[in-house]
This record gives structure tokens, sequence and C-alpha cells, in this order.
């Protein structure tokens, strides 16, 4: 940690969908350029949209690598530093610190990724809730999936519904606690809420909404869940799906600025030169999309500019495919607070759409509408 | 008729069911769909996807 400090041409930090997506997007475009990656977790790529529909896809956590950090290190050409945590940046010195040491870099890229917040909750079992938002969580939670029948879920939202959909359809009983009215309730107008409460139930799914987990207690064989509204809830295994929070833990030391991600311009630029940031981590000029097709707009920007060609990041519209196979959903949110929704009932689902003066500004397709993804997605403004 | 996962997502392209909404009719074999066709659902290209081994 002194002055011989190696210096690197393009360190990126994060070994998820934002670090490697980048990675390949580079490589398309430049098979020399000098690229040290470096993060926490052993460096193996996986599908991460496909941790919440793993059962159903008959997916173990090793079958989830596609690429072990050995394969992709060599096919990408790049320097794998593994089990590293960067632990400060000195924008100055353009030098990073880590748990294996300093580097000096011409190029900095944050794709640190975000992890699931975790509610403030009483009781003895409070520690044993788990989260997954990483392949190591997903280990974590599958090695005690075989003992655990009843799963009780906290956060009816996007990752909450798809684990629910998943474990139910794996034969496990689940329960899904949380404040709002109707699942996904964030996304959904509430005829479509209902419709895909409907058909989670029908799988099995117990919703307990309106209603918040205030203790988890161990018994002498599993937890005891107390709710808001005094009732108790048995699971022999609690998983928190609350929501998402940018990992910004190398804020302070650099200085950068954050809102809900390292916040940066159009070329993923962020407050400080030569550092940029892309993924879950990064807010793009006021926006915080942490879904794939983001990453895969950024990535492909962010290359280009990283090889020598300015190019600013453009968001199409992006609607987002929520794995809950009982019940398909597609969604394109409208940016606009105040777009006014207008309800279609299909055959078997509902076609939800958002207007602002009678211009169709964003789309919800739920059940058998989803088959409109391609036609509606044309007609939807760009979102950035 | 074989079916293609894509690596990055977990998306199907099932060759006996094509995508017709994108204009792809069914029965569509995997090295006749465009090479500039990307996964709907994250934009993956072509190259990005693995047969399924059954």
């Amino acid at each position: 940690m002194n002055a011989e400090t190696e210096t690197r041409d393009l360190v990126i930090i994060g070994s998820g969908m934002a670090g490697y997506t980048l990675l390949r997007e580079i490589r398309k475009l430049d098979k020399e350029l000098q690229i040290t990656l470096i993060c926490a977790d052993r460096g193996d790529f996986y599908s991460k949209p496909m941790l919440s529909n793993a059962l159903d896809k008959q997916k173990t956590p090793d079958s989830l690598v596609t690429q072990s950090a050995e394969a992709i290190s060599e096919a990408l050409n790049f320097e794998l530093v593994n089990h590293t945590t960067v632990t400060a940046i000195d924008p100055a010195q353009q030098r990073i610190d880590s748990s294996s040491g300093s580097w000096t870099y011409q190029r900095l890229v944050l794709a640190t990724g975000a992890r699931q917040f975790v509610l403030p909750i009483d009781g003895d079992g409070a520690g044993d809730i788990l989260s997954v938002n990483s392949l190591d969580d997903y280990r974590q939670f599958h090695l005690r999936l075989d003992d655990a029948r009843k799963i009780a879920i906290i956060g009816p939202g996007l990752i909450g519904c798809e684990f629910a959909n998943d474990l139910a359809l794996a034969g496990k009983q689940v329960s899904v606690i949380g404040p709002d009215p109707w699942p996904l309730s964030t996304l959904l107008p509430e005829q479509a809420g209902q419709f895909l409460h409907a058909k989670l139930a029908q799988q099995g799914i117990g919703f307990h909404l309106q209603n918040t987990v205030q203790s988890v207690q161990r018994g002498d064989d599993g937890y005891q869940l107390a709710l808001a509204d005094d009732s108790q809830l048995e699971a022999d295994l609690v998983l928190s799906a609350v929501g998402l929070r940018a990992n910004l833990d190398l804020a302070e030391s650099s200085g950068l600025n954050t809102d809900r991600g390292y916040v940066t311009d159009r070329l993923l630029q962020t407050s400080i030169e030569n550092i940029y940031a892309l993924g879950d981590c990064a807010e793009v000029e006021g926006r915080h999309l942490p879904y794939i097709l983001p990453i895969m707009q950024c990535a492909r920007a962010l290359a280009r500019t990283l090889t020598g060609y300015p190019t600013e990041v453009r968001y199409p519209a992006m609607p987002v495919t929520i794995k809950t196979p009982s019940c398909p959903i597609v969604v394109a949110p409208a940016a606009q607070a105040d777009a006014e929704w207008r309800l279609e009932n299909t055959e078997d689902g509902i076609k939800a759409l958002q207007y602002v003066n009678d211009d169709l500004v964003g789309f919800v397709l739920v059940g058998d509408a989803v088959t409109e993804r391609q036609a509606l997605s044309r007609l939807v403004p760009d979102v950035l | 008729m074989n079916k293609w996962e894509c690596i990055i997502c977990g998306f199907i392209y099932d060759e006996e069911l094509g995508l017709p909404d994108e204009g792809i009719p069914a029965g569509t074999r995997w090295e006749d769909v465009p090479d500039d066709w990307i996964c709907p659902e994250c934009a993956a290209t072509k190259d990005d996807f693995e047969m399924v081994k059954i």
C-alpha cells in the first residue's frame, strides 16, 4: 500500500451481470485493451435472473454457473482478482485500495451492484432471515431448502412473487407478507394485481397483505412469525425480498455523488473524471433501473466509450418480464406519475395501457395478454 | 426441433414454436433466425444462446 502500486488501463469492480456484460461488449470491439476485474466472490459467471426461477428450471447452484471464473477470464482475456474487496478510491491519485493490495488506474468502472435491504425485525430468529441477490446468497438458501417445508417471504414485490411462485411449484408451502394492498403494487394497477393474487393463490400461496412481520422467534421446530395484525405464522425458512439498495460503499472515500446510485450522465461517467458506473449501482440521468435490459444498453454504450467512441446511452422501451410462470407478466412502466390507466380484459389475462393525453406511454400485460409485448413495445416512447 | 436458452436470462427459443409475435414463424430453425435478432427479455445476441440439452 505504498508508492509501488502497479497501474492498470481499465479496472472494473464487480463480477455481476454489469461487470461481465461490459467486459464481453468491450471484447467485441477491442481484443487488446488491458483489463483487470476485481470482485468479492469467486467470479463465476451465472445467470442472475434465473436465481428466482432456478427450481422450476431444475438448476442447482452449480449448474447455474455457465462459465467458471477461470474459463471466462481466459475466454475474455482479462486479469481476474477475485475474493477481493475494494475498500477505498483515491480519485486524486487514481488509486484503489483493496484487501489484496493497491493499484492505480487509468479508468475505473463501478459495477458493484445492489443488495437486498433488510427491515428491522425483532426476535432471536431475525438474524436467520435470508435474502438472495447473488449466487453465493442462493447457495446458502438452497442448502436450507431441503429441510424447509413452510417458507415465509417478506415482500410481495417482483423478487418476492418470483420466489413464491418458484417455491410453490416445487411443492413448498409458501406465505407472502407485506404492507402492499396487492402483489406487485408498485408496478401493477389494482385489477392486474388482484388477477396475479388469484393465480398465485391457486398455487397454494398464502398472502398476508396490508400486514407486516413484527418479530421472528426461533421455536423448537422452525420459526414463529408475529404479524402486525396479531396473527402468527410458522415457517421453516424466512426469506426477505423487500427491495434493492445500490452498493455505494465506495462513495465516502471517493467523494462520488450519489442518490439512489452513483450518479452518472448519459456517458455513464460519474461526478469524477475517469470513473464510470453501470448496472444496479448506477443512477443514470436520474433513473435507477435495476433490471437486465438497462444493463445491456449501458454496457454497449460504455464499451464504445471506453474503446474510443464516446457514446451516450439510449434507453428504448425496456419491458420487464416477471418470472411468475403461473401468471406471466410483462411491465413497461410509464415514467410519468400522472399517466392514466385504461384496462381491458383478455380471455385469461389483462391488458393495461397507460396514457398521457391519449399518447400511449406504458403498459402492463398479465396472463395471456403477454403475447402483445413486442407490438406494444414498438409503440411506447423511449425512456431516455 | 431444438430449444435454445439464453445464458444471460434463461429465455428459451423453441424452434417448434418460433416467435410469431416477432415475425419468426413456428418451425424456424435456430440457424435461420436472423443474425441481428436479440433476446426479447435481455437483448443478448444469438451468440449468447446455448442449445438446451434434453
